[in-house]
């Protein structure tokens, strides 16, 4: 009897027009049919799409599965295609356990919740920095510009410990890194320029230590390539992804007028709100991991090396786990997503992230209540690339009294 | 309600503290749990099975 197999699909990357929020078109039908489908790659191989939120679960936390670099296949059309070198040192998010481990217990005390919460007067204030400015200005502004990339830049180099000398160095190169309209080559020579400062940064903390995390981590048995390699890694996936969430749940709760006055009336509602965005949102949309062996799935047979790519979008949109999933709700206990990933590489510096979100709607929301778009909302770009991201939000508000 | 922890296997992601912050905390050294409570009030029964729920790590375990 010949096996029957559905036809492979590829990663959807292309949103429905008018739906700026939700996941690519074609994922809900794909989890509504299968939560496990063949995916082809762009280098030609064919592995797996899983959409489901239980299976994701799963599988993320399941050790037969491996995060491995040289293991990895980018399930997007653009990325590099052909076998990737190891992660380099400290970039821990590209290994297994132990490698993985050592890294992350030497990280994980750094950013604790209870830590992280200390940081809420800091991050307020420096909030407030901006967003007088923007009052200064006046309206229209580009949210992007003003508070959703700078605020959450600066936290990010005060706790790693870049002197204030150096912090428009450090984010010009950073945001050039990530820039969408930027060429590959300017965004490598950024990396490189971004990968020397780091160097640099790395041998003034082990001449002179000082109170912060870099400075603290100098103190460690970590090797100088280790420590570039984490303090690179820590900015790049804690600096865009963070400033995204903020711009994109701004649009989100501007675009959802009810939800935006649900949220401004109740400020207290915040943490709930946070949760329920990054549910909504997903940023980090996707995740890809790689069997080690074989491994029955779902009713499908996972052969050892097959790609197992993740839809974490879809998965936060699963109806079999929240009840009318593509509702933004901000009064929803949406506690239980998976846009912070699942398993042991779930975000490390999640705790961080909830604190610059909450201080960020808090502070906006009470500050410019009358907060709209400057331009419609199909104008107004959202891009689908390794994360979504949203290059400017124009806004404006009634500048009588203050704000 | 008994309550116990598997430090070998935590990633100190947090979420048991963010849940129940009662009845966990975390070591400052390597971010792993901390259990305050292994047999918490009643009150605290629901926090506690939902951060069981939804440690990333699956290291918690409760028994009625």
């Amino acid at each position: 009897m010949t096996e029957t197999r559905p036809e492979a699909v590829r990663m959807p990357m292309t949103r429905a027009p008018g739906c700026p929020f939700d996941p690519p078109d074609g994922l809900a039908t794909l989890r509504a049919d299968n939560p496990i489908t063949r995916m082809e790659y762009p280098d030609g191989h064919v592995g797996w799409l899983v959409t489901g939120y239980a299976l994701t679960r799963e599988v993320l936390a399941d050790p037969r599965f491996s995060s491995k670099r040289e293991l990895l296949r980018v399930p997007f059309p653009g990325g590099p295609v052909g076998t990737m070198p190891p992660a380099p040192p400290g970039h821990l998010h590209g290994m297994d356990p132990p490698e993985h481990t050592r890294y992350r217990r030497l990280l994980a005390g750094r950013f604790t919740v209870r830590r992280m919460d200390q940081l809420t007067e800091r991050i307020e204030r420096s909030t407030a920095e901006h967003l007088d400015a923007m009052v200064r200005q006046g309206p229209p502004a580009d949210l992007v510009e003003c508070c959703a990339y700078p605020v959450p830049a600066l936290t990010i180099c005060e706790l790693l410990g870049v002197p204030a000398a150096d912090h428009d160095r450090f984010k010009r190169t950073a945001r050039m890194m990530n820039a969408l309209d930027n060429d590959p080559a300017e965004a490598y020579a950024a990396a490189t320029s971004l990968d020397a400062y780091m160097r640099e940064l790395v041998a003034v903390k082990r001449a002179h230590p000082t109170d912060d995390l870099l400075g603290d981590l100098t103190e460690t048995d970590l090797t100088e390539e280790e420590l570039v390699g984490i303090g690179t890694v820590l900015l790049g996936a804690g600096l865009d992804t963070t400033a995204n969430m903020i711009a994109l749940g701004v649009l989100a709760l501007l675009s959802h007028p009810d939800q935006f006055a649900a949220l401004r009336d109740d400020p207290a509602q915040v943490d709930g709100a946070v949760e329920e965005l990054l549910r909504y949102l997903t940023v980090v949309h996707t995740n890809v991991q790689t069997a080690l062996v074989d491994v029955e799935l779902g009713g499908q047979s996972i052969r050892a090396g097959d790609s197992v790519t993740f839809s974490m979008h879809a998965a936060n949109r699963d109806p079999a786990r929240f009840t009318d999933p593509d509702t933004l709700d901000v009064r929803r206990r949406a506690v239980g997503h998976l846009a912070f990933g699942h398993g042991i590489h779930q975000c490390l510096g999640q705790q961080l992230a909830r604190v610059e979100m909450r201080v960020a709607f808090r502070a906006l929301l009470t500050r410019f209540p009358t907060l709209r778009l400057a331009a419609p909302l199909a104008e107004i770009p959202v891009h689908v690339t390794a994360i979504y991201s949203a290059p400017r939000i124009p806004v404006t508000w009634d500048a009588d009294g203050d704000g | 309600m008994r309550v116990s922890v598997d430090h070998e296997h935590c990633c100190g992601a947090g979420m048991c503290v963010l849940i129940a912050p009662d009845v966990f905390d975390q070591h400052g050294a390597d971010g792993r749990v901390v259990l305050l409570d292994d047999s918490p009030p009643a009150a605290q029964h629901d926090a506690v099975r939902q951060a069981a729920q939804a440690c990333p790590c699956g290291v918690i375990d409760t028994a009625d």
